[in-house]
């Protein structure tokens, strides 16, 4: 215990009690809600293997999620993290050592005022481009690793600590206008840990063809305050089961942008055929530095980086994915190697009425 | 220009693989064709949910499997957040997993 108390991961599981007496609290509140209102506990639970430059790094990783309404305009949603690293122990040594890890990726309580607007408060995901809050869910993102940009207007944390407005501006048969406008407070508690920031995103998507286009800001508030944009373009065809969504994101002092395409076998037999069960995934990525910045995450020289991928998704909800990345940088190129299995659960915290 | 060699080669791959499957997917067995009909042969409210359900949810993920009738409000009432779905949306994607 001595060593460990040194360890901020050791507070955050000592946090573990009080994140379970909370869920506990919310889904027995969540009792009194209607017959299909059910308090949910959904998620996903893996095991990923990451081999980087020559080392292997281990993750068994549960990434739960509850949503419990009260009443007829509340919701209380949360998801949190919580795995195990198990990595070499270098300097020499043979074996391997590890370190847990728990954090609560967003906890907030989201009220339906109008069907045009959603006031969120607690702690959120930055609603910047679209991969922090669509595809960081580990049974939803394609590959294990996220994009090389993703620090970009997340503002590093990817959460934040405030109020969040939100809704579906304007929806037609023709086309959809979604929009999202936050602020964050400064924080540095270990669960809740945020930067004081605003921002907001706006897209709008057409429906008969599956084309999204959106554009996000954010501005750091603390420190040296600091400005990012963003745009996403995302395209699903209907009736087919090819996907392309893209990002591009600017800083002061970096930018960089990311591609991805991925096309589930389906039409090979349908999507429970062996074949019809695959998908290939490829994503391309490029940063570019234009003046040094520790703060925002992106590589310290201009990097680009190929991913590769094959997904499996077999019957009850597990998925295999694998991938090779070749990345190409000025201070190194390497290879990745990555391989997960993931198991997506979904039930009511009760029987029900 | 080693980079830019193996970008070019693998964009183009991936286009030609997706012309590829386009195409396949064009001449599709006539068993597909009728099961599409099938579907179009389906009650309103479920069609309407089908198409609100695969234009908000499933371009981010795949449809459950299955789960219980009791939290699908639960359900829709997470989606209306996460992905910002209108009134009718969200009614069509509740009749369409609760029918």
């Amino acid at each position: 215990m001595s060593h460990l108390s040194h360890c901020p991961a050791f507070y955050a599981i000592r946090r573990i009690p009080v994140a379970v007496a909370l869920i506990v609290t919310v889904a027995l509140l969540g009792q009194y809600a209607g017959a299909q209102d059910t308090p949910l506990i959904s998620g996903g639970i893996g095991f990923f293997s990451n081999t980087n430059g020559g080392n292997t790094t281990y993750l068994p990783v549960l990434s739960p999620v509850l949503a419990a309404p009260i009443g007829p305009r509340l919701l209380v949603e949360s998801r949190a993290t919580i795995l195990e690293t198990f990595f070499p122990k270098g300097g020499g040594q043979i074996g391997y050592t590890s370190a847990p890890f728990l954090g609560i990726d967003y906890l907030q309580g989201d009220f339906l005022v109008s069907p045009h607007l959603t006031v969120v408060a607690g702690e959120f995901l930055t609603p910047f481009g679209t991969y922090n809050e669509r595809l960081t869910p580990i049974w939803i993102g394609n590959f294990e690793d996220g994009p090389l940009i993703f620090g970009l207007g997340t503002m590093n944390t990817a959460m934040g600590v405030g109020g969040m407005l939100r809704g579906s501006a304007v929806s037609t048969p023709k086309y959809s206008v979604d929009y999202a406008a936050y602020f964050s407070a400064r924080s540095t508690n270990q669960q809740f840990n945020s930067q004081r920031s605003s921002g907001g995103q706006a897209s709008i998507y057409f429906p008969e063809t599956g084309l999204e286009f959106g554009a996000s800001y954010g501005r750091r508030l603390q420190d040296t305050q600091q400005s990012f944009f963003g745009f996403h373009v995302w395209w699903e065809p209907i009736d087919s089961p090819f996907r392309l969504r893209s990002e591009y994101a600017h800083g002061e002092h970096s930018q960089g942008y990311w591609i991805e395409t991925d096309y589930r076998l389906s039409h090979f037999g349908g999507p429970t055929s062996t074949i019809g069960r695959l998908e290939p995934v490829f994503r391309m990525q490029q940063t570019f530095r234009n003046s040094p910045d520790s703060t925002d995450g992106l590589p310290s020289a201009d990097t680009q980086r190929a991913d590769f991928g094959l997904d499996y998704h077999f019957a009850h909800e597990v998925r295999i994915d694998s991938s090779y990345s070749r990345q190409f940088s000025s201070t190194g190129n390497r290879n990745v190697w990555e391989t997960g299995i993931v198991y997506r659960f979904l039930f009511p915290t009760w029987k029900g009425k | 220009m080693r980079t830019g060699k193996l970008l070019a080669s693998c964009l183009f791959g991936a286009s030609l693989l997706f012309l590829t499957l386009q195409t396949r997917s064009l001449a599709a067995p006539a068993s597909a064709q009728s099961e599409k009909q099938d579907k179009n042969a389906r009650p309103q409210p479920v069609r309407d949910g089908d198409r609100a359900f695969r234009q908000n949810c499933a371009r981010c993920h795949n449809a459950p499997e299955s789960f219980p009738p009791q939290i699908s409000g639960t359900i829709v009432r997470h989606m209306r957040v996460r992905a910002s779905l209108s009134r009718e949306d969200e009614r069509a994607i509740l009749k369409f997993l609760n029918p």
